[in-house]
């Protein structure tokens, strides 16, 4: 072993493989003066062609996946490699100023930028300088002779090493050629993590200065249940790796073949096992896995694939695709939840430097009420062909619910005018904003179901940013406090006879499970590779039992570690 | 030379994706497309240049084309227009 990183744990599995660094090369190049011409425009021609059918491979590769809509940039992109003013320019410096064409190139550009200097507040400019960017450093890099990254070209097994993995950039392929995702920034619950999860994929995220101490190619050992990347494996290591690895692979293929029974605890109570689901692509691990449910369909990643709001018919389409797919399970769909570690690749009216205490989620839905308009009649129009629920994102008080629940209302009725025929809709909220947490009793009066949203419920209750690493330590599922809210909010939906979901991480954590079947929750909505898992232990506990735990664990419990200790001691075989 | 005026109802106007079908269409002739939006006339095969307009909702632009095969260019433009819903 040349060396440790340590990093923040944030998808099980241990994994050996070469790494590969989505970080840009140094793409800086001096003026040189220019005695041939003719080779260096060629040389500029011969990179043009090679970065275009380098687009043109990403381009594929990504439609496969997400479809043209999903691939309209890399089109995009392909028009400005042809662009002949684009070419123009550069063979015009070449030849007059006698200049090599990385230079040429890239005051061509900075000519090209000028031009729009006076319009610089229009969207559509500011889209074709990110798209012209991109393009140049493409054009640069095969000029000077390097390799540009992108993880639609990684076209064999590796662990991927990035910076930061943001949301629209994390799923542009499928992912089977990434056996482990590391990232320097990032904690527990950032959306790379989510993601490695709900795919299975080993994952170490804040591990600081992974891109800097790796080096394109090399083997290397990393754990994803203990956060721990290992630099120049000794064989003994690597041997040990590829064992576990062998385990794992032969663990998941076991609890796929699990069939789907329905989740009872050892008792008998009846629970409902729900999925997560980001995309349509995770359809087929959420139906393998036994899902009775979907709790939580995050419909802002329909809004993040493409370069533009998709319209009503778009949504309309995937939505009823969905619901037909997975009927007659009840899926929950989840209103546009912008803001946070998440935001849209392109402008929308009044979007703002996005923030978890800014104008997110619902707060934005009301505020831009078009975009929000549209998105409800594309889930009424789709809730004809399918088990549709909605739910509102981030509702902190009575009137945000009652004014979208109105809005809805008003765009129901002019659906059910216009002869649309609808399914049967329920209407519910997330409880993520601990004000709606300790009002739960008031808000369950007026809903049809609550479910919490655990992520931001923990890290609005510890006011801890959850991409923030240096307090990723306050991320804290079983601090009694955030235990309290829980319990309180599922007494206050049994009270008014209405079901309480989690779709949060918590869902699937084998130490809060038993404390949530002790507390009587109804659904638990979890990423798709941690179904056959949950339903397992699920089938361990008994539910009675668990009730004085929660007692003892409300009533004594100062610390996470004695939550964690308070668990382990009445379930020692099934909890660890 | 053709030339035709149009009037943009998209609501997003032309952004990305019909600006890059539009050189596209416009790219496959001979003749010299352009297009001229206010005081501005850019070449409709530069998608640097379509875009350097930023042509919004609401605007009148004029598309000239010039050569050999002028009718079919514009017919092809004025086609890619309707079917991205740009104008009627």
């Amino acid at each position: 072993m040349r060396a440790m990183l340590k990093g923040i744990a944030a998808s099980d599995g241990v994994v050996c493989g070469p790494v590969y660094r989505l970080v840009d090369p140094d793409l800086s190049c001096a003026p040189r003066s220019i005695k041939n011409l003719d080779y260096e425009l060629t040389r500029f021609h011969q990179a043009l062609d090679a970065a275009t059918s380098e687009v043109e491979t990403i381009k594929t590769r990504v439609t496969k996946n997400l479809g043209a809509d999903g691939a309209q940039v890399f089109c995009h992109q392909i028009s400005m490699l042809k662009d002949p003013e684009l070419v123009k320019r550069v063979e015009q410096i070449i030849n007059e100023q006698r200049l090599n064409a990385e230079v040429a190139l890239s005051r061509a550009v900075e000519q090209l930028e000028t031009v729009d200097q006076p319009l610089q507040d229009n969207p559509y400019l500011e889209e074709r300088l990110t798209q012209l960017h991109q393009v140049t450093k493409r054009l640069t890099a095969h000029l000077l002779g390097v390799k540009l990254p992108d993880i639609a070209l990684i076209d064999r097994p590796v662990i991927l090493v990035a910076h930061e993995l943001v949301s629209n950039e994390a799923f542009p392929t499928d992912m089977s050629n990434i056996l482990g995702i590391i990232t320097d920034l990032g904690g527990r619950v950032a959306h790379v993590s989510l993601l490695a999860r709900a795919k299975g994929i080993p994952a170490v995220v804040g591990a600081q200065t992974a891109t800097t101490q790796l080096r394109d190619g090399e083997t290397i050992v990393m754990n994803g249940k203990l956060g721990n990347i290992t630099l120049g494996p000794s064989s003994a290591e690597l041997y040990h790796a590829k064992v576990t690895m062998a385990k794992q692979r032969a663990n998941s293929a076991k609890l796929a073949e699990q069939p789907n029974h329905g989740t009872l605890t050892k008792d008998g109570v009846d629970v409902l096992l729900a999925a997560n689901m980001e995309t349509a692509a995770d359809l087929p691990a959420i139906i393998q896995g036994g899902a009775e449910a979907v709790g939580l369909f995050r419909t802002e990643f329909l809004y993040m694939q493409t370069d533009s709001l998709p319209s009503e018919d778009e949504q309309f389409v995937a939505y009823r695709d969905i619901l037909q797919k997975l009927a007659p399970r009840p899926v929950v769909m989840r209103t546009l939840d912008i803001g946070g570690d998440k935001s849209l690749p392109y402008q929308v009216a009044g979007q703002t430097e996005n923030s978890f205490l800014g104008a997110r989620a619902i707060r934005q839905s009301l505020a831009h009420q078009q975009m929000f308009r549209s998105q409800l009649r594309a889930l009424l129009r789709a809730s004809a062909y399918g088990n549709l629920n909605i739910m509102f994102p981030m509702i902190s008080t009575l009137d945000e619910f009652r004014q979208a629940k109105a809005i809805y209302n008003d765009e129901r009725s002019q659906l059910t005018a216009a002869n649309i025929p609808l399914g049967q809709v329920h209407v519910g909220m997330m409880i993520e904003v601990p004000a709606a947490a300790i009002l739960a009793d008031r808000f369950a009066q007026e809903v049809d179901f609550m479910s919490i949203g655990t992520n931001d419920l923990i890290g609005y209750t510890l006011a801890a940013d959850r991409t923030d690493p240096d307090v990723a330590y306050l991320y804290q599922p079983y601090h009694p406090a955030v235990l309290r809210l829980i319990d309180s909010i599922i007494r206050a939906g049994h009270a008014a006879g209405i079901p309480v979901a989690m779709c949060g991480e918590m869902a699937g954590d084998p130490i809060a499970v038993p404390l949530l079947l002790g507390m009587g929750l109804d659904e638990f909505s979890m990423g798709a590779n941690e179904l056959g898992r949950t339903r397992e232990l699920i089938g361990q506990l008994k539910a009675h039992d668990l009730a004085s735990l929660v007692e003892t664990v409300l009533n004594s419990a100062s610390t996470s570690q004695e939550v964690i200790t308070m668990v382990q001691a009445v379930a020692p075989d099934v909890v660890k | 030379m053709e030339k035709r005026e149009f009037h943009v109802t998209a609501e997003t106007g032309i952004h990305a994706r019909p600006a890059t079908l539009l050189v596209q269409a416009a790219s496959k002739f001979n003749s010299e497309v352009s297009l001229q939006y206010q005081d501005k006339s850019v070449n409709l095969k530069s998608i640097m240049g379509v875009m350097s307009l930023g042509v919004g909702q609401n605007a009148d632009i004029t598309i000239t084309t010039d050569g050999d095969d002028e009718a079919d260019a514009m017919s092809a433009v004025a086609e890619t227009m309707k079917k991205e819903g740009l104008s009627d």
